[in-house]
């Protein structure tokens, strides 16, 4: 089988053009999955030193380092850097590498609209982190932008809210690409069932995107009219209602976390079978509890807002929806739990993070299943219990997933292994060090202590010490991946095509590195 | 490498979405400089949509060229199509966001305000002597006395005008699958007529609600949800009227044949929805 190249136009393409070009023009999805894979690292360091500045603030009580203002600045655009900089471009960029590889196609369906969806990013984050050095400074209600608080922000204001659009526009038409990609490109007898679960589980992801995305456009420009063009949306002088902003806000943001978890279950349905050596029990009820996971989505946003003030019948609804998400997510972890049970296990680095994921996740996902609880969670709403929760699922669980992935891919990518011994020094020290830092704040906000607060009474101190030690080191373990991925890069050992004994898939047919258009022919499909 | 109908197509690459995000990066600072009162914000925006604009015909008139070399084949002919559904689903999302706001505003919160159910307490303690239901520009009476707008004069006109061009575009279509090309560019054309009258009347609408109604963008919510939902959608009949303009030159100048021609159908889908939203908006902001 010729793996020349896919047709160019009339001529045949022989490759990347040189230099600063092929980055900027390029229309090939591995050029532009390393564009999204090296932004959202950098983003990642940029948010974590945010994280960085919280901790020191929260290392004792009282008022140390910054003010108030900034403090709520920082909180505030951590999380909008990690989950629309870092979390969801990591996973696009992921997308964007492997989907084409794993489906046998030569590349994305729609490859210059690729490429537009990856360069508006920086210019989206660039808007939103000038607003630092604006009148009134940057972002500080919270990434949530609840009115009447948000509305109070300075000059900036109309800059962030732009940024949003902008980063929104860019993961829609990421997604239409994903969409449209795996409908419309699949090599023949690639069957949707024969999919490998990471394309399914980005499927349903991408209609999530297209799905919500918008719908948080058109909350944030009620935002921008109700602050610059005299609308009433959520005054309830006008007849609106504050609240009114946190139903649309949800309705997008909890599609939105499922956004930032569905592709880390592809991801770990990937790894685990590889190094259990086994198939991966239930691949069909994967494909199911991914399916109803994304609809459950659509109907529990309003657990985010218990205390809000809501019929009576509106809170119970929304418990019950969102206790039954544990179903299909408990399914899945049964299923990895049942690929590794008997199998001939072994724990390279992906694995490790895999197994660390399954493990962690889980506790995230029971202290949700917590706040699920519409009375109990009356009690835990608005403290450290909740940062605790959400850090669980999204920091042992879509970051951890994506270290799995790029341990994993890394020497599929570069044709180099990386260094299995400093792998796996970064993962212990991460993990030891991630459950110092996250799983003392259940204590202090089991406690009490609220979430957003600069300042805390005396009784939290020991445990935010605890917990700030724990972020230091985590911090600087992150620095360990980062020369990790450097010194892999620069020249490590060869890697073989197949990298993992255990892999199967696609994806690991191909060369390491794999030619510049993957597929030029369709593969046959067994 | 013998050419199949199996290969793939890959486009080359292309300067075109680089100048896409540099000038949407200009055009939004732009705007957020003229929405802070900024002197220059205006001049900056309207370089911003100049560059879009430029862009546009840039990079459809590259992808227009390449589609009359033949290079594309039918697996990027059914990539675009997805591509462009999927693009109306999400516009249909961005929709939903106003819509609910509407249904939320008319179901709950002015119910709420008048003392419904839980908000009993918020009637009694904060807003007492409030008493009027939809349209309503809440208890503070923001933005002073206004009538609403009735729906049998000009928008029934206007629901018309649009179920109308919904007729004369699929008459373009058959006519263009019969390969009478004449007959096709002329139905466009009267589609099109079609969107200008609705957008001459719309302006109409505006002009007699702020004039003689005083319905206002800042009239409560009746005035927020009156103007930010037509607003949009006038916003889409634009841009429809524009790609219907453009698809009419398109098909004088014989770039489409009876069964090759996606972007008019890409245009006739989007001219469709454009045609849904107003019944939506005809029946929820106008006649309930």
């Amino acid at each position: 089988m010729s793996m020349a190249t896919a047709t160019h136009d009339a001529d045949h393409d022989h490759g990347p053009a040189k230099g600063l070009k092929r980055w900027i023009t390029t229309t090939n999805h591995k050029d532009i999955g390393t564009l999204y894979l090296v932004f959202a690292l950098t983003m990642f360091f940029i948010g974590g030193a945010m994280a960085m500045v919280i901790r020191a603030e929260l290392f004792q009580p009282g008022m140390q380092l910054v003010d108030p203002q900034f403090f709520n600045s920082m909180i505030t655009v951590h999380a909008l850097v990690m989950i629309f900089g870092a979390v969801m471009p990591a996973f696009t960029g992921l997308a964007n590498w492997l989907i084409p590889m794993m489906i046998g196609a030569p590349d994305m369906a729609l490859p210059r609209m690729n490429n537009l969806s990856f360069w508006i990013l920086p210019f989206a984050f660039t808007l939103l982190l000038s607003t630092f050095f604006m009148e009134g400074g940057g972002p500080a209600g919270g990434w949530t932008l609840y009115p009447p608080l948000s509305l109070q922000m300075g000059e900036g204001f109309p800059f962030m809210i732009f940024a949003i659009h902008l980063a929104g526009i860019s993961s829609i038409m990421g997604s239409i690409n994903v969409i449209v990609t795996i409908l419309n490109m699949r090599a023949p007898g690639m069957t949707l069932m024969k999919m490998p679960l990471f394309v399914w589980t980005w499927l349903i992801t991408a209609y999530l995107l297209i799905a919500t995305m918008p719908v948080l456009a058109g909350a944030v420009t009620m935002l921008l009219t109700d602050k610059f063009a005299g609308t009433s949306f959520f005054n309830a002088a006008g007849g609106g209602d504050p609240v009114m902003y946190q139903h649309i806000f949800w309705f997008f943001g909890h599609p939105e976390v499922y956004i930032l978890i569905l592709p880390a279950f592809g991801i770990i349905s990937a790894i685990v079978p590889t190094f259990a050596r086994k198939p991966l029990f239930g691949y069909s009820s994967m494909v199911y509890a991914t399916t109803s996971i994304a609809f459950l989505s659509f109907i529990v946003w309003a657990h985010h807002m218990f205390t809000v003030g809501m019929p009576v019948v509106g809170e119970l609804f929304f418990m019950y929806a969102t206790m039954m998400i544990a179903v299909p997510t408990g399914v899945k972890v049964f299923n990895w739990v049942s690929t590794m049970w008997k199998g001939a296990m072994s724990f390279e680095t992906p694995m490790l993070f895999a197994i660390g994921f399954i493990m962690m996740f889980t506790i995230g996902g029971f202290s949700g299943l917590m706040l699920a609880i519409a009375p109990a969670d009356f009690q835990y709403h608005d403290t450290y219990f909740v940062v605790a929760h959400f850090h669980y699922v999204l920091v042992t669980g879509a970051i951890y997933s994506i270290m799995a992935a790029t341990y994993y891919w890394l020497p599929k990518w570069t044709g180099k292994m990386y260094d299995e011994r400093l792998g796996k020094i970064h993962f212990w020290v991460s993990t030891l060090s991630v459950n110092v830092l996250f799983f003392p704040q259940h204590f202090l906000g089991l406690a009490g202590m609220p979430r957003r607060i600069p300042d805390y009474s005396v009784q939290f101190a020991d445990w935010n010490m605890v917990s700030s030690i724990g972020g230091f080191v985590f911090g600087a373990s992150q620095l360990l991946f980062l020369w990790v991925v450097i010194k892999t890069v620069r020249g490590g050992k060869k890697a073989t095509d197949r990298v993992w004994e255990g892999a199967n898939g696609l994806e690991w047919t191909l060369s390491s590195p794999p030619p510049y258009h993957s597929f030029s022919e369709a593969p046959v499909i067994k | 490498m013998t050419h199949t109908a199996n290969d793939y197509y890959v486009p080359h690459g292309s300067y075109w979405p680089i100048v896409a995000a540099i000038a949407m990066f200009i055009t939004v600072i732009g705007a957020a400089l003229w929405i802070n009162g900024e002197l220059n914000g205006r001049l900056v925006l309207f370089i911003g949509l100049g560059l879009v604009a430029f862009m546009m015909f840039g990079w459809f008139g590259t992808v227009i060229r390449e589609n009359l070399k033949g290079v594309y084949n039918d697996q990027v002919d059914r990539s675009f199509r997805q591509g462009m559904m999927w693009f109306i689903f999400s516009e249909a999302m961005f929709f939903a966001a106003f819509f609910g706001a509407l249904f939320y505003a008319r179901v709950l919160s002015v119910p709420w305000l008048l003392g419904m159910d839980s908000g009993f307490s918020t009637h009694e303690v904060l807003w007492p002597g409030f008493s009027e239901a939809w349209p309503t520009n809440g208890p503070g009476d923001v933005g002073g006395e206004f009538r609403p707008m009735g729906p049998w004069g000009l928008p029934a006109l206007n629901t018309l005008l649009l179920l109308s061009s919904g007729v004369t575009i699929t008459l373009s279509h058959w006519a263009l699958k019969a390969g009478d090309r004449g007959r096709s560019v002329l139905w466009l054309i009267v589609t099109a007529l079609l969107g200008a009258s609705f957008l001459g009347l719309q302006a109409y609408e505006y002009i007699h609600a702020y004039t003689e109604l005083d319905l206002t963008l800042a009239s409560g919510i009746y005035g927020s949800t009156f103007f930010m939902l037509t607003g949009f959608h006038g916003m889409h009949v634009t841009i429809g009227t524009v790609m219907l303009i453009v698809i009419a030159l398109r098909t004088a100048k014989g770039h489409f044949t009876a069964d090759n021609h996606f972007a008019f159908e890409g245009v006739a889908w989007y001219w469709h929805f454009v045609d849904v939203v107003w019944l939506g908006l005809f029946i929820f902001v106008y006649v309930l």
